[in-house]
Formats: structure tokens, C-alpha cells, sequence
């Protein structure tokens, strides 16, 4: 995408919002999609860069973490992928649930986590969002279920939460979300078959970027059409590259039953810390999307040219955003550990003090809560 | 099938509200008082709804509750068990059912990952109040695939808890305690005994009597040797001590209750009356709950009183056959617990 100068403005010299115009969507079983002429204020595209950036930004320091071997284990990155949970958190309420597979740090963060207790979760400190006992795969927060190591069980998950949300008749919807690879999984296509058959509020969500750890989609599925995959449910895909479809989204809400829709979108990272992420695809892929097809970098020149804010505006976005991160990743590294009595404790819930054996039969911890 | 138990509640007058109720009508009445106490709680699983259970444990159920409280669900174990941790998670109170445990494989990592570890995982903050319930090991003529016994996999697991009933005070009190208990709870039940009625006292049938998980029973009080089983086998554990007791050997016969967490401490205090003990259990001897019930005697205080090594009495090591005089040699038969007392006794 082209960089437009613009000369300093003051920001009453804004536009309050701009339309604009996105591509249509893929539909299947339906008969309309989302619309393609969508309508951004000011005031949304400042908080989608925000969020979006403060997410690429974490991640970019649980990266450098991780290398510094302070983040240990498992550490699957989001960057290149922002738009989807940035749009998806905007077009849903507060109240409505979302539950989502192991490459979870950008949910955790749009579901409203702060940054400091996501990165003192990676490296397994106290402070933590759920105190060091989940690490990266399993964080979790209010209407929020993680985080989920085992590819595809979060969909009949989401599915169960539907039903709780039918079941309370509180008019509330559960974002299944799950990737090109768990797509082949076959409890998501038992799932399919009763969410439709007793009409839950499950939004299916295909993240698709394209691998499935190391194995691209062309040699994991016989049908690469994964919003089509529902069969019998009605799905459309969407071109992720911005975060403007959630404008349309909300339509998409107002059917009686569960929906799929596939996320068209790119990680720059490899599949986890452990992949370089280069074997299975190619770098001059990889720097194409990144040049071409940044949510980021998109959104910007979009609110730029469209007078919605100036390049000094966002950049002093970046800066703030930058010092979060690196205050976060300050608390991250110099909290203390979890106490070793921890260990014993929520192996149940609402349970009286129990004794939980250690390593052997003379090392006992207690189970306080 | 013999009928264990029931010879010895028949030879007794009942006493005023004293009733005979079947396992199965015990566990009935726990489901229906339980959905009517709890609007939260819910069952499903196959053939639960219109076919009244595919054993009848959920007969009239779905005439009174309906479509919302009693759902039939497709075949698809993994599919339905995840739905329903998903659920409970986001605050039903679901009662799972397997048609029998063996199907439960299917759907083995959406009980252990998704519903055990959960709490943990989540530092407290993710509860999932769900059973997981339906008849589990040997039945009769089935074979192997659909004779395994689940205690030992399940009892593995932190963050389960797993009951085993034998009485029909023990289904009901025990299924009421797991509705309640807000963990998920493996109830491994037993088709053999449904139809056998046991005797309920009053207090028994009533709307809040539970049964507390953890806590063993005993059965029958004995001075000469321990006899610790769960399920089914503790009836035979019953015959085995009659028939002992008509040789002058008295057997202390406890009933687990719950596999875990197990009240390891009321086998110790027997142990330490009887100085002998004899595990018995329908699943296989490798890995299993007599092995662990074994282990933990060993390094607790119990040991120093045992006169001779603990016995274990089991399945066979075998995937389960049908010809009938293959199968009856393949499970803990009376005769069995019979031979390991005597052995251990030296007698």
C-alpha cells in the first residue's frame, strides 16, 4: 500500500467518520452478506489501532521474552493476525462469550486483560492473570474460556456455552473459534450437527491462516472452502486484512441458530517459538502479506487518507502503547514466582482444605481453595 | 444374574418406612429430585429422553421435565461430552450420560482436559459443576469391548472425583452428592444391579439425604480379615463373609463408595483391627484401584500391623470373552474371595 504524506492537522480539522467501501464476502446458504459499504468513526478506528498495535507489541515481547528464555514451554504468536479479535470484540458485547484455541494472547487482551498479567502469565509469575497455573494456552477471564491446548475440543466447548446462553434465554452468543487445521477435526462436524439441530447462538469462527502448524491447507483438506465445511449452516468468508467487517457483523448476529464464518488471515510468526517458520512457506510470503496486507499498517493509511486522524496522532499512539508494553514486561520479569504452596491448590472448586501428595509420600502440600 | 445383596435384605421384616428400591428406581428418583430442586440441572446423552434411558434409569423424565431438561442427543460422544463440559462451565449443572463407560473413550479427552483440569488450569476461576454417569464394567454376555472397567483410568486423574455405588442408598445419595458437588464427578455404575432391590430406610428416601463423597462404609463389621471392594463385588464380598462366618472367620467388609478420593483412612483403621487384607474388584489387576489401595497401606501407619502381605482379588487379565463359562472365570466370583481369605488367613 502507498504512504500518503499529509501536513500536521489539528484535530478539529478531523472528519468524525468515513465510509468505506470492502470486499464482499464468500456466502454460503445465504442469501446476503454482511454489507459492503461500512461506516468507521473517528473514535472506533483510534481504538482499533490501539488495540490492535498494543496486541502486535505484546507479542513482539513475549518473542524477545521467550528467546531470553524467560518465557518457557509452549508460545504460540498472534502477530499478522490482530484484525480478527480486534473486530470480533467489536462487533459482540461484553456479556457475550468467546472461547478460542491456543494461539489465545490477542483474545485474552480484547476480552480485557491488561497486558501486564498476559505477559506475567508467560513467564509464570504470581501475577499472573490466572497466578503461573496455565501459562500460555490456558488464560482465561470473565465470558472468556481460554485458551485450549487440544485442537478442536474448544468446539464442542463453545457449542456447550451456547446452550447456556439459550438455555438462560439471556440473548447472548458464544464465538467458537478454531483454525484451518483444527477444521478437519470430527468433533467439530458432531458439533455442526447439534448446534444445528437445536439451534444454539454458536458462532463458528475459521481462523484460516493458511497452515496448519507446518502443513499448508492445500495438502490438509480435501475442501479448502471452510465456511462451506457447516454444510447444512449457513457461512460466509471474510478477507481479515482489515477490521472493518465488523461493521457488518452485526447483522450476521440476528439469525436464529449457529452461523460459520471463515477469517481469511496470516501469522508472521511460525507456528509456535519452536518453528522459524520458514521451511513450509516462503520468506518472500511472508514479507508480501506483511507489506501488502498489515492490519495495521492498512488501517493506518486508511484513517490517514481519509482525514481521520494524522501520522503524528498515531504515532504517539505507538509510543504510549510501547511504554505499556515495556512496563508490563518490567512487572513480568521482576514478579515473584508463585508460592510453592500454590501447587496444592484449585485441584477442586468450593472445596474444604484437602492434603495433595507431592513427588512422595512425606511431601504434602494443602489444598486451601 | 445372581442377585447380590438381595437375599440378605429379603430375610429381614422392614422396619416402619423401610422400603425395597431397585438401583435403578434409586437413581431415578435422584435425577427427578435433583432437576426439580435445581433449574440449572439437565441430562443428556443417548436415548435419555423418549426411549425413557436405554436402561431406564431416566424412565418418566422426559414426560415431566422436557425437551429443555431431558435432551437426546445423536450419536457423538465427543461432540455431546464437550457440549456439556462447555455448559457447565458457563453454569448449568449437566448430567452426562454414557450408555456404558466403554463409549466414554470417545469423548475421554473432553473429561480429563477439558472438564478435570480446568479449575486448575484456570487458578479457580473456571468451575465445571458436571457428572459423567452410566453403567460401567462387566455386565453379562457382552464381551470385550463393552465390559471395561473405568475406576483405575478415572481414579488416575486429579480434579475428578469418582464414586462407585453398590445399594440403592448408595445410588441415590451418591448421585444427589455429584449433582450437588460443583467438580466434575465420575459416577461408574453397574447394569447388573439396577434391577436389584435393596432396603431403604426412611431418611434414605428423602429429598436431601446424600451420601458424602470420600467416605467408605462398612458393611459389615469383622475382626479377622478386611475385605475392600467397590461396586458389584462388594455384594459377593457379603456371600463370601456368610459363608466365611459359618467357619468361624469374621470379615470386616468395607465399601468404598468413592474411588477418589479415597478413604484410605477407613481401610487403615480396619487394617489395623483385622491385620489382613483382601482388595477385591471387577477391573483388571494391572494398574488398578486394589494396586493402589495396596500401595497406600504399605506407606501408611496400617503396614506395621499386617500379618501377612494384602491380596489382591480381580478381573481377569484378559480383554472380557462371551461364552458363558469363559466370562464367569474372567470375573472375582465368591469362590475366589473365598480362596484369597483362606490364603491369606493361612487356613
Amino acid at each position: 500500500a502507498s504512504r500518503v504524506m499529509v501536513a500536521s492537522r489539528n484535530y478539529a480539522d478531523f472528519a468524525n467518520e468515513a465510509t468505506f467501501e470492502i470486499k464482499k464476502c464468500d456466502l454460503h446458504r445465504l442469501e446476503e452478506g454482511p454489507s459492503t459499504t461500512v461506516v468507521m468513526t473517528r473514535e472506533e478506528g483510534l481504538h482499533y489501532y490501539k488495540t490492535m498495535q498494543t496486541i502486535r507489541r505484546m507479542e513482539l515481547k513475549a518473542d524477545q521474552l521467550y528467546k531470553q528464555k524467560i518465557i518457557r514451554g509452549f508460545c504460540h504468536l498472534y502477530d499478522g493476525q490482530e484484525a480478527c479479535c480486534v473486530g470480533l470484540e467489536a462487533a459482540i458485547k461484553p456479556t457475550d462469550h468467546v472461547i478460542t484455541a491456543y494461539r489465545a494472547h490477542g483474545f485474552t487482551y480484547a476480552r480485557g486483560v491488561p497486558t501486564r498479567e498476559i505477559l506475567a502469565e508467560l513467564t509464570g509469575r504470581k501475577g499472573g492473570c490466572v497466578k503461573g497455573k496455565g501459562g500460555s494456552m490456558h488464560m482465561y477471564t470473565k465470558n472468556f474460556y481460554g485458551g485450549n491446548g487440544i485442537v478442536g475440543a474448544q468446539v464442542p466447548l463453545g457449542a456447550g456455552i451456547a446452550l447456556a446462553c439459550k438455555y438462560f434465554d439471556k440473548n447472548e452468543v458464544c464465538l467458537t473459534l478454531y483454525g484451518d487445521g483444527a477444521a478437519n477435526q470430527g468433533q467439530i462436524f458432531e458439533t455442526y450437527n447439534m448446534a444445528a439441530l437445536w439451534k444454539l447462538p454458536c458462532v463458528f469462527i475459521c481462523e484460516n491462516n493458511r497452515y496448519g502448524m507446518g502443513t499448508s491447507v492445500e495438502r490438509a483438506a480435501a475442501s479448502t472452502d471452510y465456511y462451506k465445511r457447516g454444510d447444512f449452516i449457513p457461512g460466509l468468508r471474510v478477507r481479515t486484512d482489515t477490521a472493518f467487517f465488523c461493521g457488518g457483523m452485526g447483522n450476521t448476529f440476528l439469525f436464529k441458530g449457529p452461523i460459520l464464518m471463515e477469517l481469511q488471515t496470516y501469522r508472521y510468526h511460525g507456528h509456535s517459538m519452536s518453528d522459524p517458520g520458514i521451511s513450509y512457506r516462503t520468506r518472500e510470503e511472508i514479507q508480501e502479506v506483511r507489506s501488502k496486507s498489515d492490519p495495521i499498517t492498512l488501517l493506518k493509511d486508511r484513517m490517514v487518507n481519509n482525514n481521520l486522524a494524522s501520522i503524528e496522532e498515531l504515532k504517539e499512539i505507538d509510543v504510549a502503547v510501547r511504554k505499556e508494553i515495556e512496563e508490563a514486561a518490567q512487572f513480568a520479569t521482576t514478579d515473584p514466582e508463585p508460592p510453592l504452596e500454590e501447587l496444592g491448590n484449585h485441584i477442586y472448586f468450593n472445596e474444604p482444605p484437602f492434603e495433595v501428595r507431592g513427588p512422595n509420600q512425606w511431601i504434602r502440600y494443602k489444598s486451601v481453595c | 444374574p445372581r442377585r447380590a445383596g438381595g437375599r440378605a435384605a429379603a430375610l429381614h421384616c422392614p422396619a416402619a418406612g423401610v422400603s425395597q428400591v431397585t438401583v435403578r428406581d434409586a437413581l431415578n428418583q435422584a435425577l427427578d429430585e435433583e432437576l426439580e430442586r435445581d433449574e440449572r440441572v439437565f441430562l443428556l446423552g443417548e436415548e435419555v429422553a423418549q426411549y425413557d434411558g436405554a436402561y431406564k434409569i431416566s424412565r418418566g423424565l422426559w414426560k415431566k421435565y422436557g425437551d429443555k431438561r431431558v435432551i437426546d442427543t445423536p450419536i457423538s460422544e465427543m461432540g455431546f461430552t464437550g457440549i456439556a463440559v462447555g455448559a457447565a462451565m458457563a453454569g448449568l449443572r449437566p448430567v452426562c450420560e454414557f450408555m456404558t463407560f466403554n463409549f466414554s473413550m470417545q469423548a475421554i479427552d473432553q473429561v480429563i482436559n477439558s472438564a478435570a483440569k480446568t479449575c486448575y488450569m484456570s487458578a479457580g476461576s473456571i468451575a465445571v459443576p458436571i457428572v459423567f454417569r452410566g453403567p460401567n464394567g462387566a455386565s453379562a454376555g457382552v464381551a470385550a469391548q463393552h465390559s471395561q472397567c473405568f475406576a483405575a483410568w478415572y481414579g488416575h486423574c486429579p480434579g475428578l472425583k469418582v464414586v462407585s455405588p453398590w445399594s440403592s442408598e448408595d445410588a441415590k445419595g451418591l448421585l444427589k452428592a455429584s449433582i450437588r458437588d460443583d467438580n466434575p464427578v465420575v459416577m461408574l455404575e453397574n447394569e447388573l444391579l439396577y434391577g436389584v432391590p435393596f432396603e431403604m430406610s426412611e431418611q434414605a428416601q428423602s429429598k436431601d439425604f446424600v451420601v458424602p463423597i470420600g467416605k467408605a462404609k462398612i458393611e459389615r463389621q469383622g475382626t479377622h480379615v478386611t475385605l475392600v471392594s467397590h461396586s458389584r463385588p462388594v455384594g459377593h464380598c457379603l456371600e463370601a463373609a456368610a459363608i466365611l462366618a459359618k467357619e468361624g472367620v469374621e470379615c470386616e467388609v468395607i465399601n468404598l463408595r468413592t474411588i477418589r478420593p479415597m478413604d484410605i483412612e477407613a481401610v487403615e483403621a480396619s487394617v489395623v483391627k483385622t491385620n489382613h487384607l483382601v482388595t477385591v474388584e471387577g477391573g483388571w489387576p494391572q494398574f488398578g484401584v486394589g494396586a493402589e489401595i495396596c500401595a497406600r497401606i504399605m506407606e501408611g501407619s496400617a503396614f506395621n500391623y499386617l500379618d501377612a502381605p494384602a491380596v489382591r482379588v480381580t478381573g481377569a487379565d484378559v480383554p472380557m470373552p462371551y461364552a458363558k463359562i469363559l466370562e464367569d472365570n474372567c470375573i472375582p466370583q465368591v469362590k475366589d474371595i473365598i480362596f484369597a481369605v483362606k490364603k491369606t488367613l493361612n487356613i
